[in-house]
Parts: C-alpha cells; structure tokens; sequence
C-alpha cells in the first residue's frame, strides 16, 4: 500500500477499512492516505466494491471493520451513480441543482440572491444556461449528468466523489465534465472518481486505485493498471464464495494482507481462533 | 342562476350537517392532498391503502372497550397504524426485505385481526361504520381532530419541504449531506398514518385513503413541479368533496364513496384531457420549433 509518511497534508484516511453487505467483504482490508488536492480514479470490475467504498467515505455505510476517516472540516460532495436519481420527478433543472445549496443553508434557511446567482453560475459552467426550468424528465442522460455536476459545483465542496459519472453520456460530454473535473482539480480540491474506461483513466488521472473487493494496487495511474495488476484483479473478483471461512483463518494463510484486529462474524468467540 | 343556487349553494347554507361535512372534507383534502402527493411520487402509493387496513385492529380496540367514541377508536387506530408503519419501515430498512413485501405482510396480519376484533362484539352495521365511515354525521370531537391534524400537516410539511423533496428525488444525495433521510420517512409515515386516521372518522378506513392518493395522481398529469402539484391535489380534492356532498344530498347517494368517485372522475379527466395526458399528447402536431 501507499507509503503514509510521504505523503504531507491528507484529506482521507484508510485504516484496514473492510466494508461490505451481510458480513461478506466488498472492500476488504483497505489502508493508505488520499493526499489533499489528489485527482484519483477508483477502477475494478462490476462487483469490485468500487461504488461501495465511495458510500464508505460519503458516511451512508458504517464499516465492519477499520475505520475510514476524512479530515476534520472538509466539506464533502457525493454524486451516487445516475440510476439513484428518480429523474422521473416532477422538478426543474434549477430545483435539482439548487440540492446542492443544502450544505450552506440546509433545512430551513432561506435561499438568498447569492445562492440563486451560484447556481446560475453553475448551469452556465456545465452549458446548461437556458435550461434552468426544464423538467429533469425531459433531459438526455448527458444533460442531466451535466446537471448533476452543476450540483456538485454548488456544493462547493473540498473532498468530491463521483461513481460512474461517464456512463452512458456521449464523447463531447465526457470531454467536457473531464474538464470541469480538471478545473476542481486546478483549485487544489481532492477529486475521486470511479471509472471503467482504462485508458481515460491513463490519459487523465494521475493516480489510480485498483480494487477487486481488496486494494490490489495503488499509485501513479500506468504502473497501477499494469497488465500484470489488472490479471491479479481478475482473479480476486472471481472468488467469491457463500461459504468462505472467517477472515480470521483466512487471513494466516495470506501474508500479503498485513495486520487485522477484526473478523467479520457477529461472535467474538470466533476471534480467539485466531 | 336560481337553479345553480338552489342546487348547489342552498344545500350547504340551510343544513348544518352539509356544513360540517363540507368543512370536514375541505380540511381533509388540505392536508391529504400534499401527503398523497408524497406518496405517489415515492411509488408507494399503495403503502397508503395498506396503512389504512392496518388501522383497523387499533380502531377496532377502541370500540370493543368503549363502542363507537372518536377518541379512543383514534387513538387506537394511531398506536396500530404506526406500529405498522415502523415495524414495515424498520424491516424494510434492517433487512434484505423489501418495503412493499414487509409492509403486505404487517397490514394483512393487521387487517384480519381488525376484522376478527370487530366482528366478536359488533353487528355488520358497526363494521360498515368502521369500514366506510360517516361524513353527514361528523359530530364538533370529529371536526376538532380533523381541523388538528390538518394544521399539524401543514406544520410538519412546511418544516421538512426540503427534505422530503430531496428524500424523494435524490435520497442517496439527502443522506450525503444530512442526517435528516431516516427520520424524515419516519416523520412522514407518521403523516399518513395521522391523515388517514382523521379521515377515517369521515369516510371510514377504506375510503380515507382516496382522498389522499386519487387527487395526487390526477395532478401528475397537470404540472411538473412538486409544489404546484400539492396545490393542484387540493384543489381536486376541495372540487371531489363538494360535488361528492352535493350528489349524495340531492341523490340520496352514500356520500364517502360519492366524495371518492368524484375525486376518481377528475382523475380519469386529468388522464384524457390534461396538458400532458391521453389526447393531447397523442394529438399529431405539424408545427416544431427550430430548437
């Protein structure tokens, strides 16, 4: 994993994070620091635990094991994938984007005409100015991703998570949220972003995390998808298993998981087996 | 002129007991209407219809241990609804299981023991009291609870507009930024559990909920914004109780199920004949705009 002394300023901390659904691992053993300002894409196969670590640091899954910590006082965007949304509601492209003042004034706090130009700053950044009162229902995927960015550009936040926001958009769009993307980058903010085309993530991000339910490489994007990492990452994803032993037995068999103070089973007992 | 007087303006002005079912009505489609609307747009439109069987046995206590008094039939009919609700709501939330599926099992198993409550000390004529209700006999007690639950709605919608549009909308985004997400579906199953209780005191337990849900879904067909859909739903439901009353008084028809067949017609009109209903949207256009 990342060496954690070189890095200075972190914005997240891993720390043996394992997170997962039924006390079966999704990411599983995860350590290692994202430095402040970091352009990072998250890469793995379906099922790799890609989206669940990003729910792991947007708080909406509490760990079975590890912690994972962002830095006290950094303001946090989270774009869940597109089909979380219910695009079929009945609302403007402005009252989608304006979510995104939640953070500044939540529940009850009025919006003020600063808001209001911030978001129509928003929609001007992501080419949506004359979109404001369309229905989202009448949006092409594009649009509404643009949208959902705009939202993000909102929220104006420090650490920004963004699951699959390439899927199913056109090319041009794609360039053109890869430069806003860059431009959050520019301005020093910490940008993590999931991603399945592999060579986007070569030409763009300069660091790479490769999951396949377990870190299996993490660093400077060319070396991390390595023909040989990705191999390995193959291989990993396709073991599953309904009846896999208790981490604790697993673990002294594979050396390369580092130290662990968890299993994931409901009775302590079982850690004495250890 | 005389005519549209007398038929439509008179019943309500000589007879008190049109004026209470009127103003009953009214603060029920007020407060209804924007809860129905919720609940449509969560798809969980038929959770309202299951929470109104899954009061019955909480309704049905009351009356076992007191007959037909509002306050303890409510009081019964809240304490089962929302043990219901959060017993569906934490299954769902807990576990694999689905909302749909553990909220069918709660209200069956609550339904039948409703029905089982009723029928060892009632006659059939109490259980079509429970049932279908009697909105020509609202008594000041019924009016008074309706008029508190109507304010309290208004209250709780107006607190958590944000948050109920966002839990709706975007409910993973909701709960990135606030921890208000579970408790703001908690606080608004308790709303449809406290309308349906108002409402059944007029219109009994069955037909309650149409009030709620059918005003709400003819207004999808009209506008494209939450908020100017709540106002639609009441007006719809404002519209459905007058003419609703009205037929009952000049047709000597049951007035509860008169209010919801009335607020069903608007529903089929708004499907054929709204802006994004049957007919115009079908209607083949040769003018296009250039952008």
């Amino acid at each position: 994993m990342k060496d954690i002394s070189a890095v200075p300023q972190a914005c997240l901390n891993f720390s043996d994070l394992t997170l997962g659904y039924d006390q079966h691992p999704a990411v599983h053993h995860l350590s290692g620091e994202v430095a402040k300002g970091s352009l990072l894409a998250v890469v793995g196969g379906n099922g790799s635990g890609k989206s669940t670590l990003m729910k792991g640091i947007a708080g909406l899954l509490r760990p079975m094991g590890g912690a994972c910590s962002v830095t006290a006082g950094t303001r946090l965007a989270y774009l869940p994938q597109r089909s979380e949304l219910d695009h079929t509601f009945p609302a403007r492209v402005i009252d989608l984007v304006s979510l995104g003042l939640w953070p500044r004034r939540g529940l009850l706090g009025r919006h003020r005409p600063e808001d209001r130009q911030a978001v129509s700053r928003a929609l001007v950044s992501v080419g949506l100015e004359s979109f404001e009162k369309r229905a989202i229902d009448t949006l092409s995927g594009g649009q509404l991703q643009r949208a959902l960015f705009a939202r993000v550009l909102v929220q104006d936040a420090d650490l920004i998570l963004l699951d699959e926001p390439f899927n199913a958009v056109d090319e041009q769009t794609i360039v053109d949220l890869i430069g806003l993307i860059k431009v959050w980058h520019g301005e020093g903010r910490t940008v993590m972003v999931v991603v399945h085309d592999l060579d986007l993530v070569r030409e763009h991000f300069p660091e790479a995390l490769l999951l396949a339910r377990r870190p299996v490489a993490w660093g400077a994007s060319r070396q991390t998808l390595s023909a040989e990492n990705l191999q390995i990452a193959r291989r990993y994803r396709e073991a599953w298993n309904e009846n896999a032993p208790w981490c604790g037995n697993e673990m002294s068999a594979d050396l390369d998981h580092g130290h662990h103070d968890h299993v994931h089973h409901p009775e302590p007992a079982r850690a004495g087996a250890l | 002129m005389t005519m549209f007087y007398d038929a439509v303006i008179l019943p309500f002005l000589e007879f008190a007991f049109m004026q209470r079912a009127l103003a009953g009505a009214v603060m029920l489609s007020l407060s209804a209407g924007p809860v129905g609307v919720f609940l449509t747009l969560r798809r969980m439109s038929l959770t309202g219809d299951a929470m109104a069987h899954a009061i019955l046995p909480g309704a049905a206590t009351g009356f076992l241990l007191y007959g037909l008094e509002i306050v303890p039939m409510t009081i019964g009919g809240l304490v089962a609804g929302i043990v219901v609700a959060l017993g569906a709501g934490a299954v769902a939330r807990l576990t694999v299981q689905k909302e749909d599926a553990s909220m069918a099992a709660f209200y069956l198993i609550s339904l039948s023991l409703g029905v089982l409550m009723v029928s060892l000390r009632g006659s059939s004529v109490d259980l079509m009291h429970v049932l279908f209700g009697t909105v020509l006999a609202l008594n000041n007690d019924a009016l008074i609870l309706i008029a508190m639950v109507c304010v309290l709605t208004l209250g709780v919608l107006a607190v958590f507009w944000r948050a109920l549009v966002a839990e709706c909308m975007d409910p993973l985004f909701l709960r990135s930024v606030s921890r208000l997400g579970s408790p703001v579906h908690f606080i608004f199953l308790g709303l449809v559990v406290t309308n349906l209780v108002a409402g059944f005191q007029a219109l009994g337990t069955l037909l309650a909920v149409g009030l709620m849900i059918l005003p709400a879904a003819a207004a999808r067909f009209w506008t494209q914004r939450v908020s100017i859909m709540c106002l639609v739903a009441i007006g719809i439901g404002i519209v459905s109780s007058a003419v609703g009353l009205l037929l009952s008084y000049h047709a000597s028809l049951p007035s509860g199920p008169a209010i919801i067949l009335a607020a069903g017609s608007l529903y089929f009109a708004s499907i054929l004949a709204s802006p994004r209903g049957l007919l115009l949207s079908r209607i083949p256009r040769s003018a296009h705009r250039a952008a």
